[in-house]
């Protein structure tokens, strides 16, 4: 009966005309296709934001290159940083986090739809005000248009003094627009894991995604207000002549610092947990296991949310803090090690004896497991202040910092969309294609990041628009550029088989990987409600015990 | 095909969750409490480095009676919401108004403080350290108050049309919950403007 009626459903869309389909879109309130709007919006600005990447790498690729000037230079890393973080990643880790759980808990919809649809419009008009500085931003005093002041904008570059005309207003607005917009979604997200979950699945019951995703939404709304709080006091130095950050009148540019990696450092974790959410989803289903130490998932996930409210000031171990200060942060900072080690050897342990399927999901896993762990050891490296003092604001901690956003988060993420394409979109995607998306982005990833740490080891400051030649940097440099061309491969063959698959794939089927939870209990893809009835559950594989009843799992755990 | 239940249906299971009213509420409670906490750390950080005056301790006096009508206006709003509860209408739409007033009272308290402040003083946000910390978070806090009375506002001209009734108890309390938040924050505000910043 049920199928009937979306059966119609869906012809009935087919037949719209594209305004009224358009229309739709625009003013729904559904969890799963604000999230596919979240996913498509960070799609776009992967795109630019990885033009602007290759822009920079063009312009380094030897030394006393001409590609760009030095002011476009500067505006390339600020926007590229700044849309990564705020435009590509929170977005694409919010669209998947709204499509998938009220599907996974057993829901109809997040707790509040309409505040989902507001907060996606804020970040989306958050992402197309910054965008807009490019035509826009040029005033009547500015030199300048895009924003150019690097992507944690440290005073006293964002006074007026400093940055003439509007480029650091649009900055500024945008973040505290798309902030507002994470926060309600944060509230969104916490609100349904609580108060949504279907009869049955208490909170040791949930999926580990609905569990890394709270332990997320716990984050954004402890580190992105403070983010808000810095740039409205920053707006206030700049439209009504305050002083915060104006050290003439005896204002600290410190203060913007610690305010700024106060947000900053959890954001990584913001950034993380998801990927880590991913990662414990698709591993198991991969490696025919349930995940090996459920609980204690859950336990390191919550303490590395913790500890990381406590080791903001390891990005600031050059500005000169006294003794105490950086061996707080020094300690703190390695103690992070201890629940993502426990992490990694659990994702590990969950593949150990398992019946590992190498399909393009798994595939990306285990490189996100490998790099991760590379990324890791960096970090240890970088926890040490003295070897911060050496190589802070080198090229190797841009090569750290990259390893874990792209060798760690995006890699995931890829996982996260091959994983869940079938369901989004009820179509197989291509797996050749998506193998030679995974070979063509390992190989470009590890020809860019690994080669980037050497320059940094010898001296290559960040940030600089070209360097002398006969300093070792060249040939370094050389390769990391061009393995900025695979990736870019990878990317456009990701995004054709995306593309190629949504229109020609085969049909997929509502359990293509025979997983274990309930978003796969729902056709492909879910009716506008999700569920006819609400399902209970009895136990963390809901899918296995309906498939088991033999031998189900509610009896063991 | 679609949505089976997933497992056998156990009658034993009791299924209750908290109501998704408050926990968004104490959600958002949680993000200002950290936008605060920030305006907060900066106030402390900058007491004493003003280059130039005016200083608070020249020309700050605490506000006592602003201060004891906003937060008798948590008491009011208490009763408001325990009265609707019952359901005593009148009371609520009583206790209610009194809410209002109280704290439109507080907000014009804040008006002429400021207004003394700029105009016999000459402090300004743009004048020192103190002058921008100290318009930005109490008018942060302003901010706040401003947005609960006009939420107040609307619950009552709804409840002078007769819209509100005992069954939206649950939603005003949510309401009354950010209240009580904007009275606390004051709590600190105040300790950290007028008693330890003077």
């Amino acid at each position: 009966m049920a199928t009937d009626a979306i059966s119609t459903l869906r012809a009935d869309t087919a037949s719209l005309p594209f305004v009224v389909k358009l229309h739709e879109w625009v003013i729904t309130v559904d969890h799963k296709r604000l999230g596919i709007m979240y996913i498509i919006y960070a799609l776009v600005f992967l795109m630019i934001g990885g033009v602007e990447a290759a822009i920079m790498r063009i312009q380094l690729i030897r030394p006393h290159n001409n590609f760009v000037s030095p002011e476009v230079f500067n505006r390339m890393f600020t926007m590229h940083g700044t849309t990564m973080i705020f435009f590509v990643v929170m977005p694409m880790l919010f669209g998947f986090a709204n499509y998938l759980l009220p599907l996974m808990i057993g829901a109809r919809d997040m707790a509040f739809p309409r505040l989902n649809a507001f907060s996606f419009w804020l970040t989306a008009f958050g992402g197309i005000l910054l965008y807009f500085s490019f035509l826009g931003a040029t005033g009547l005093y500015g030199d300048g248009n895009a924003p150019d002041v690097g992507w944690f904008a440290y005073a006293p570059l964002t006074s007026k003094t400093f940055s003439l005309g509007h480029s650091t207003d649009f900055w500024t607005l945008s973040l505290l627009v798309s902030g507002f917009g994470s926060i309600g979604t944060a509230v969104n997200i916490i609100a349904t894991v609580f108060c949504m979950r279907c009869p049955g699945m208490t909170l040791a019951k949930m999926p580990l995604l609905a569990w890394l995703n709270l332990v997320m939404a716990v984050l954004v709304i402890l580190a992105v207000s403070p983010l808000s709080a810095a740039q409205i006091m920053l707006a206030v130095d700049r439209y009504l002549g305050g002083h915060f950050f104006d050290t003439q009148a005896g204002g600290s540019a410190v203060i913007w610092m610690h305010f700024f990696w106060i947000f900053g450092h959890p954001e990584v974790y913001v950034l993380v947990i998801p990927a880590f959410a991913f990662a414990s989803e698709i591993i198991p289903v991969f490696s025919r296991k349930a995940i090996f130490g459920y609980p204690v998932m859950v336990a390191a996930t919550v303490c590395i949310a913790f500890i990381s409210m406590s080791v903001w000031a390891h990005h600031m171990f050059t500005v000169g803090m006294n003794a105490n200060a950086n061996t707080f942060f020094v300690l703190s900072t390695m103690a992070i090690a201890v629940p993502t080690g426990i992490k990694i050897f659990n994702w590990l342990a969950t593949m150990w004896g398992g019946k590992i399927h190498f399909k393009t999901p798994m595939l990306f896993c285990i490189g996100f497991l490998f790099q991760f762990l590379i990324a890791g050891l960096t970090g240890i490296m970088l926890s040490a202040a003295p070897f911060t003092w050496h190589l802070g604001n080198s090229y190797f901690v841009v090569a750290h910092f990259h390893y874990v956003i792209v060798g760690a988060i995006l890699f995931a993420t890829f996982g996260a969309f091959y994983y869940w394409f079938p369901k989004m979109s009820g179509k197989m995607y291509n797996e050749k294609l998506g193998k030679l998306h995974f070979w063509l982005f390992v190989i470009g990833f590890h020809l860019t990041f690994d080669f980037m740490h050497i320059p940094g080891l010898l001296g290559m400051p960040r940030r600089i628009y070209t360097y002398e030649p006969g300093r070792g940097w060249d040939t370094l440099n050389l390769i990391v550029t061009i393995g900025v061309f695979f990736q870019a491969a990878a990317i456009l063959v990701f995004v054709a088989n995306l593309l190629w698959s949504y229109f020609h794939g085969e049909t997929a089927g509502s359990d293509p990987w025979d997983a274990w939870t309930l978003e796969w209990s729902a056709s492909s893809p879910p009716p506008a409600y999700n569920f006819a009835i609400i399902p209970e559950v009895r136990s963390r594989r809901p899918l296995w015990d309906r498939k088991h009843p033999e031998d189900p799992d509610w009896k063991y755990e | 095909m679609n949505a089976q239940p997933a497992v056998i249906s156990d009658p034993n299971i009791t299924w209750e969750l908290p109501p998704r009213g408050r926990v968004g509420m104490f959600c958002l409670i949680s993000a200002e409490s950290a936008i605060f906490t920030i305006f907060v750390v900066a106030y402390l950080f900058y007491i004493g480095k003003s280059l130039t005056g005016p200083l608070p301790r020249d020309v700050l006096h605490a506000p006592i009676f602003f201060t004891i009508c906003l937060l008798s206006s948590s008491l009011t709003i208490h009763l408001a919401v325990k009265s609707l509860k019952r359901p005593k209408l009148g009371a609520f739409a009583l206790w209610w108004f009194l809410t209002l007033a109280l704290g439109a009272t507080f907000l014009a308290g804040t008006a002429r403080e400021w207004h003394h402040l700029i105009y016999d003083e000459g402090l300004t946000i743009q004048t020192n350290l103190f002058g921008t910390t100290y318009y930005s978070l109490v008018g942060l806090h302003g901010f706040h108050v401003t947005v609960g009375l006009l939420a107040i506002t609307t619950v009552l001209l709804f409840a002078l049309l007769g819209y509100v009734r005992q069954e939206h108890a649950e939603r005003v309390d949510v309401l009354a919950l950010y209240w009580h938040f904007v009275d606390a924050v004051w709590v600190v505000v105040f300790t950290v403007v007028y008693v330890i910043g003077r």
